[in-house]
């Protein structure tokens, strides 16, 4: 599903911040990538999400080399994969639901054919009693699980995760990292990039390590 | 390429324990929201550009319609003078020129200015109470050409020449010639203001798509998260441009429309007026055609148009820098 080669990133003229990338995201599997602050963990996530193009190597998606795509084909490509970034990105005009349903209205579907599916993520979430609320009044933990929502509500191919844990509790730490094994059991390849080495313990799965821009994987 | 997930069932069903939506909850708030784009000031700029071009282009009628009138009155004329010679009666080479115009084909009157005529017409220059016959003042006679036809001018000059060696015909060309190039400067002028004004719009427009697409940046960022090809994007900011490039126009159309209606109103009350009969004498009745109104409206929907294309176009290029 992802597979990269020899993979360098650096900004600018900086130093490479990403070296000699090698690895590859089978498809149905489940990782956590882990490492240090600053060792690069955002950038692989915004790699892999198509926003950022890689100084070096080859990077394929979904059997496309992405040094090949044009916008369309970005964009084509990035319906298939939900990300959850660290600063959330809602959009403060639209309520709960609105910013939830958000990948499907992109996608031309009608609201009736969603509404089911978003009502009973978000209640699943925690936040059927927030649905018309607007993201300026829900607290940090409710706008991680609204933006975590907006990321899987379409079932993606791959999901990408930053720090998803970051704003919780414990108990909905656990609750969150469940729907996220839920949605791999149905076949979506899942990434979370973390810090929490108890969110980590709880689940066995691959870690992927980031330290001084190398990746060491332990299956 | 595979597109979306959406076949892969849902991700979990609560079956009878669903909560309600709230109704406010999906009433689809536009994504990208009106009060974020300064649709005012936009207005207000496209309100006015529409009405400059609009004014432009009613003057730019009102002097082709006039200009065309004069220019028809003028060419179905023509004037003959008969100057004094020493040695020959003037009133008799008036009489031989008068009947011998009045013989050409396509002439259907001659008219000669009487002595009196002719002095009334020097009253400006030389006052009133001057006996003429002291004075060598040449005498006019006008002849009206039957419109639509193709005088042999030369053939009518050697015949005047013929029976009054004095006498000299004029047909109004060069005056006309002269018209006609100030109608053409007019014209060419009135385009040169169309096009500037129709310039400042696409550069005010560009100006204002680029300040909403910066405004609305993070709104941008998260619609290429969800899949959100350039064209989605793009749509989602043009109907608001469309919108507010449409009222301005037609703000201003509708304010030009009326200023040529008042002006037309004024330019009654002032009829018989010296003030007034030289614009009538400029710009004739200072009223529109139907045709001038629909031009004026045609205008609108092409500077909503401009509206529209200069927006769409400065929305891909600023999508091209912010992915």
């Amino acid at each position: 599903m992802v597979r990269f080669e020899n993979v360098g990133l650096r900004y600018g003229l900086g130093p490479e911040i990403l070296r000699d990338l090698n690895f590859q995201i089978p498809a149905h599997s489940f990782q956590f990538l882990t490492g240090p602050s600053g060792a690069g963990k955002t950038s692989l996530l915004r790699l892999l999400f198509l926003s950022l193009r890689p100084t070096r190597g080859l990077v394929n998606l979904f059997g496309h080399d992405v040094s090949l795509l044009d916008k369309d084909a970005v964009a084509d490509l990035r319906k298939r994969i939900g990300i959850v970034l660290q600063d959330f990105r809602l959009l403060d005009h639209m309520t709960t639901y609105e910013n939830v349903a958000l990948p499907f209205r992109v996608m031309g579907r009608a609201e009736s054919s969603y509404r089911r599916e978003v009502i009973d993520l978000l209640k699943w979430v925690g936040l059927g009693e927030r649905m018309d609320a607007l993201p300026p009044v829900l607290s940090g933990g409710e706008k991680q699980r609204a933006a975590i929502a907006r990321a899987v509500i379409s079932r993606p191919h791959l999901l990408l995760a930053d720090e998803p844990t970051g704003n919780v509790d414990p108990t909905l730490g656990r609750r969150l990292l469940r729907l996220f094994i839920e949605l791999n059991k149905s076949g979506t390849a899942v990434i979370i990039a973390t810090h929490d080495i108890t969110l980590m313990d709880q689940y066995d799965a691959r870690r992927l390590v980031l330290h001084q821009g190398r990746l060491h994987i332990y299956e | 390429m595979n597109k979306g997930s959406d076949d892969r069932g849902v991700l979990m069903d609560l079956g009878r324990e669903r909560p309600q939506v709230p109704a406010r909850a999906r009433n689809m708030s536009p994504i990208v929201p009106r009060a974020s784009i300064a649709g005012r000031a936009l207005v207000v700029v496209v309100a006015i550009m529409t009405f400059l071009a609009s004014v432009t282009t009613g003057v730019v009628l009102l002097v082709g319609a006039s200009a065309a009138e004069w220019q028809s009155e003028v060419a179905s004329e023509i004037t003959i003078q008969v100057r004094p010679v020493t040695g020959r009666d003037i009133e008799r080479d008036v009489t031989a020129v008068v009947n011998a115009m009045r013989t050409q084909p396509g002439i259907v009157d001659v008219r000669p200015y009487t002595k009196e005529e002719s002095g009334k017409l020097l009253e400006p220059w030389l006052g009133t109470g001057l006996s003429l016959d002291e004075l060598p003042v040449p005498r006019m006679i006008v002849a009206q050409v039957s419109p639509g036809t193709k005088l042999d001018l030369d053939g009518l000059r050697s015949h005047v020449t013929q029976v009054a060696p004095s006498a000299s015909v004029d047909d109004h060309r060069a005056w006309i010639d002269r018209m006609r190039s100030m109608t053409g400067a007019t014209v060419f002028a009135g385009i040169g203001i169309l096009a500037l004004v129709i310039l400042a719009t696409i550069i005010s427009v560009s100006f204002a798509t680029r300040g909403a697409m910066a405004a609305n940046r993070p709104i941008v960022e998260v619609l290429h998260f969800v899949g959100a090809g350039d064209r989605y994007i793009a749509n989602r900011f043009l109907r608001h441009f469309l919108r507010l490039g449409f009222e301005g126009g037609v703000i201003g159309c509708v304010a030009a429309m009326l200023m040529f209606g008042f002006s037309e109103s004024v330019a009654n009350w002032f009829s018989g007026t010296p003030v007034g009969d030289q614009f009538a004498a400029l710009l004739g009745t200072f009223s529109l055609r139907p045709s001038g109104y629909l031009a004026l409206a045609a205008q609108t929907i092409l500077i909503a148009a401009v509206t529209a294309w200069a927006s769409r176009r400065t929305l891909f290029a600023t999508l091209d820098d912010i992915d």
